[in-house]
């Protein structure tokens, strides 16, 4: 105990590994919780699905030939793709607005990014729910221009539109943060060699901002796959992703090895995609960015 | 590549930046021939990078015209005017290679691709780069890096070269041996060059004309050994070199300026040169810094100077001990005295060269 | 260098309408809950017709919301003192050990983060029915404890990052023992990170819903659940009171360390 607080030596090897050892001891109770709460859990969702009832990939191939599962699949893959996409446009050129402006200004800009974040998950799909649903503010303000009966509760789109509004914050801060390393006289240089300025927005800047685009993308993709509470509150079941249907096996059917099938295809997606986009970027370092920003 | 230069004239440029008092640019008029070799000196805050990046067109002119060949550019936005810009901290960009780097100017003005190949080379050979061409500038050395800018910023054969104190960030040896490159880009190219620092050696050795700034405006504009020799004020005499500056007690409002190489110390009491002015002093240390002696001198008024001896040459006294101190009149200045100048109104336009008339002293 | 044109710090009219949009996107659609909680009527119809106080007179007399209120604040608080003792520890650990394995480790604290929701509350559903954790206070604060944990830990690495050890090494030259040492220079520079990871923490077992809408039991149940239940099972305008007291609550808890940590700097400057 001791020994870790008061070393502070620069020199590695000089430093007895006694010391180092013992600051290895502070790891250990979060260690043990999520050992034995989150990774013994995950672990055992996984070895039920090849187990139960009987071992072998009975549930896997069960999924592939119910004609249902992968249709969702597809589907939440389709409306992640499409969550991403639109968050991205939406937030690139906020997020480049951020690097611009004066440092107070990008305070404001960057509460207003936050505080939604941490506003109630729930408040945030009531509230889309309000204005989704028949005769709500969506589609009174559609039949004021002309489109009668747009009512998105209950529809694919209506969870997009929900899902782009909660999942900006994850786009925007990956994106900040990006942009802000980039050295801004660069694009000084670029004009001096002849490029117009939107030439060297193209090819000087663009290109140094994609680490954020595409940590933002694969973060607000990820998010999206998995995410339960919009889809249950503004989709419907005949149109429901992945999440709603695991929910539905495990929670009335009770069917374990059955939703954990589809959990451990979700998670598989996820630690794919994780991994694909681990060398041009960390997500988690994007969620980490969410944290440091508050 | 050729070997045309094009004049630039700035005529009474003034730049003020929103909120500040004092303009970052103050009246500022000069006139750059073409293929000349001038330098922008001063101090940090006196306006000459701002000047710079108003000729790039990075800055807008508050009041003023700049022209180069006598077509006013300052209604030309940046990239339509065809100058090469080096910038102090590189400004590669670091998602290209070296010859991708060099390849961007003419990429922008439509060339073709066997010819953007021909020319990038042509480049890279330039400043020694060829087995560099496909690394990422993160790759090179400092030094290296301030090579591609140079290079890609002459590729496109500008109509003058702007260098923002393009080796403020290396070390010692590789300053001195970029300048070497930079001299011979100059006569290789034949160019307009204008080049910013704050370093006067810098300064002395690179440039055909060098600019004095100070506070927005030009001090002196004149040959380094104009400058060095014959400084019309005693900013541009202590901002170049040291000098020892003496008041003139029979002229009131200017000063005497002296070099410390062109003080000759004399045992005390013996006869001085006909002709050469003379004081009293007291030599307070002798420092060995190599190839010379620097004799710290007081003198009766309290003030403090510098005389120099080259090594091998005996100083004739011991600190402690009293010296005569003379120099020849030709090899002093005599410039207007900035606290007399302030007391009075505005300071008058300065003449070019002070010719003394009679010994000060 | 001082300059205009692409490095200037003015927006653009096309940027400047956009920055509001969004903005506007942002904040908005949340507001609406709010005019929504004074509603009158017994339905969703918004904007509301009449107006009255009725849904926080529900809201504060209704044993079912006051009942899930209480479970989430209890929740929330031990979560919060949990969560922060084991990944302030951790964090310490994370900066002061040289493994080779420490990466993996950092990743393991951060997968929660990463990980499917719906996963890891079937994942824990199906465990906690065995070890009968479901519908217990401690099966609440267990499973938010994991979901938090990585939220103090990356809040902490951030204080950790900005932090000289060497002034460790000065204070012990100084003649201070070790217990001096850390409560005195080493505590009060990571304060403001144990802070933020407190709050972090208390927030994200407050607002979390998907592992607790598995753990429910008809006796026990945090208010997000009530909430997701006024919506999906009954029609209860109470969820408007109910998302306006906690988007002000939540406000209220992130924006005064914000101005606490900020409050400082500010005088600093002037």
């Amino acid at each position: 105990m001791t020994a870790a607080f008061t070393s502070a030596t620069a020199d590695k090897a000089a430093r007895p590994s006694r010391r180092r050892t013992l600051a290895g001891w502070f790891l250990l109770p979060a260690t043990a919780v999520l050992v034995v709460f989150f990774f013994y859990p995950l672990a055992a969702i996984v070895w039920q699905s090849f187990t139960q009832p009987s071992y072998g990939v009975g549930h896997y191939l069960a999924l592939l030939n119910d004609g249902v599962s992968t249709t969702v699949l597809l589907r939440t893959l389709r409306t992640a793709l499409v969550v991403s996409t639109c968050t991205l446009f939406i937030a690139y050129p906020f997020a480049y607005a951020m690097t611009k402006v004066a440092p107070r200004a990008r305070g404001v800009l960057m509460l207003l990014v936050l505080l939604p974040f941490w506003t109630s998950v729930m408040a945030r799909n009531y509230a889309w729910y309000l204005l989704e649903q028949r005769d709500g503010v969506i589609e009174r303000l559609f039949s004021a221009i002309g489109f009668d009966g747009v009512v998105l509760l209950g529809t694919v789109t209506g969870v997009t539109v929900a899902m782009v509004q909660v999942m900006l914050p994850f786009m925007v801060l990956p994106l900040y943060s990006s942009m802000s390393s980039i050295d801004r006289r660069l694009l000084d240089a670029a004009v001096s060699l002849g490029a117009s300025p939107y030439r060297a927005l193209r090819t000087v800047y663009l290109p140094l901002s994609l680490p954020g685009v595409v940590s933002g993308c694969s973060l607000v993709f990820i998010m999206t796959l998995g995410f339960f509470v919009t889809p249950a509150l503004l989709g419907s079941p005949q149109e429901s992703l992945i999440s709603q249907v695991i929910q539905t096996r495990v929670s009335s059917l009770l069917d374990f090895p059955g939703g954990g099938a589809l959990g451990t295809v979700l998670l598989v997606v996820t630690l794919v995609l994780l991994f694909a986009v681990s060398r041009i970027s960390r997500p988690t370092a994007g969620l980490s960015k969410v944290v440091d920003g508050a | 590549m050729n070997k045309s230069g094009h004049g630039i004239t700035i005529s009474s440029v003034t730049k003020v930046f929103g909120g500040l008092q004092r303009p970052a640019v103050d009246n500022v008029s000069l006139t750059i021939a073409p293929g000349e070799f001038m330098t922008f000196l001063g101090p940090s805050g006196s306006g000459k990078t701002t000047m710079l990046s108003m000729i790039a067109g990075i800055t807008s002119l508050t009041t003023g015209s700049i022209c180069v060949d006598g077509q006013d550019i300052s209604p030309l936005k940046p990239h339509k005017r065809n100058l090469g810009v080096v910038f102090q901290q590189y400004a590669l960009f670091p998602h290209m290679s070296v010859a991708k780097n060099i390849a961007y100017p003419l990429q922008q003005r439509g060339m073709a691709k066997k010819d953007i190949a021909a020319k990038v080379d042509e480049a890279l050979e330039l400043v020694h780069l060829r087995d560099c061409a496909d690394r990422l500038p993160r790759q090179l050395s400092g030094g290296q890096q301030q090579r591609v800018a140079l290079a890609r910023a002459v590729v496109y054969q500008p109509r003058a070269l702007l260098m923002d104190e393009p080796l403020g960030a290396l070390d010692k040896r590789l300053r001195d041996q970029l300048q070497r490159e930079i001299a011979r880009m100059h006569r290789e190219l034949g160019m307009t060059f204008i080049f910013v620092t704050h370093d006067q050696h810098e300064a002395l050795t690179l440039s055909d004309r060098i600019a004095v700034f100070n506070e927005g405006r030009i001090e002196q504009v004149g040959t380094p050994a104009e400058l060095y020799e014959h400084p019309a004020t005693l900013f541009v005499a202590q901002f170049l070199g040291e000098s020892n500056t003496f008041s003139g007690p029979d002229r009131t409002g200017s000063v005497v300026v002296v070099r410390p190489e062109r003080l000759d110390l004399h045992p005390h009491g013996s006869s001085i040169p006909p002709g050469h002015n003379s004081l009293e002093a007291t030599v307070t240390n002798i420092v060995y810094v190599g190839n010379h002696h620097q004799v710290g001198l007081h003198f009766a008024d309290n003030t403090q100077g510098t005389a120099m001896r080259l090594a091998g040459t005996p100083v004739p006294a011991m600190p402690g001990e009293t010296v005569t101190v003379s120099w020849h009149p030709d090899h002093q200045a005599v410039v207007p005295d900035p606290a007399a100048a302030a007391a009075e109104t505005e300071p008058s336009g300065q003449s070019d060269t002070p010719r003394l008339t009679q010994p000060a002293i | 260098m001082p300059s205009q044109s692409l490095s200037d710090k003015r927006l653009g009219w096309g940027l400047r309408v956009w920055v509001a949009v969004v903005a506007a996107v942002l904040l908005a659609p949340t507001l609406v809950v709010i005019p929504m909680s004074f509603s009158a009527s017994e339905t969703f119809q918004f904007p509301p017709h009449k107006w009255s106080w009725r849904w926080y007179e529900e809201f504060f007399s209704s044993p079912k919301w006051t009942d899930s209120l209480l479970t989430s604040v209890q929740v929330g608080l031990m979560v919060a003192v949990i969560a922060t003792v084991l990944g302030v520890a951790a964090a310490f650990g994370l900066d002061r050990t040289r493994w080779r394995a420490r990466g993996a480790v950092r990743s393991a604290m951060m997968a929660p983060m990463i990980v499917p929701g719906i996963v890891v509350a079937i994942a824990i559903y199906g465990v906690f029915l065995r070890w009968q954790l479901n519908g217990t206070l401690l099966g609440f604060v267990l499973a938010h404890t994991v979901l938090a944990v990585p939220f103090v830990v990356t809040s902490m690495q951030t204080s950790l990052a900005g932090y000289d050890r060497t002034m460790e090494t000065a204070s012990a030259s100084l003649g201070a023992g070790w217990v001096t040492t850390f409560l005195r220079v080493t505590l009060p520079q990571v304060l403001p990170g144990i802070g933020s990871g407190l709050v972090f923490a208390f927030v994200t077992s407050l607002d979390e819903v998907v592992i607790a809408l598995f753990l429910q039991t008809p006796d026990i149940r945090t208010m997000p659940v009530q909430m997701y239940d006024s919506i999906t099972a009954e029609i209860d305008p109470t969820i408007g009171a109910a998302s306006s007291l906690i988007m002000v609550a939540t406000t209220v808890v992130l924006l005064v360390p914000l101005l606490v940590r900020r409050a400082p700097r500010r005088s600093q400057r002037s």
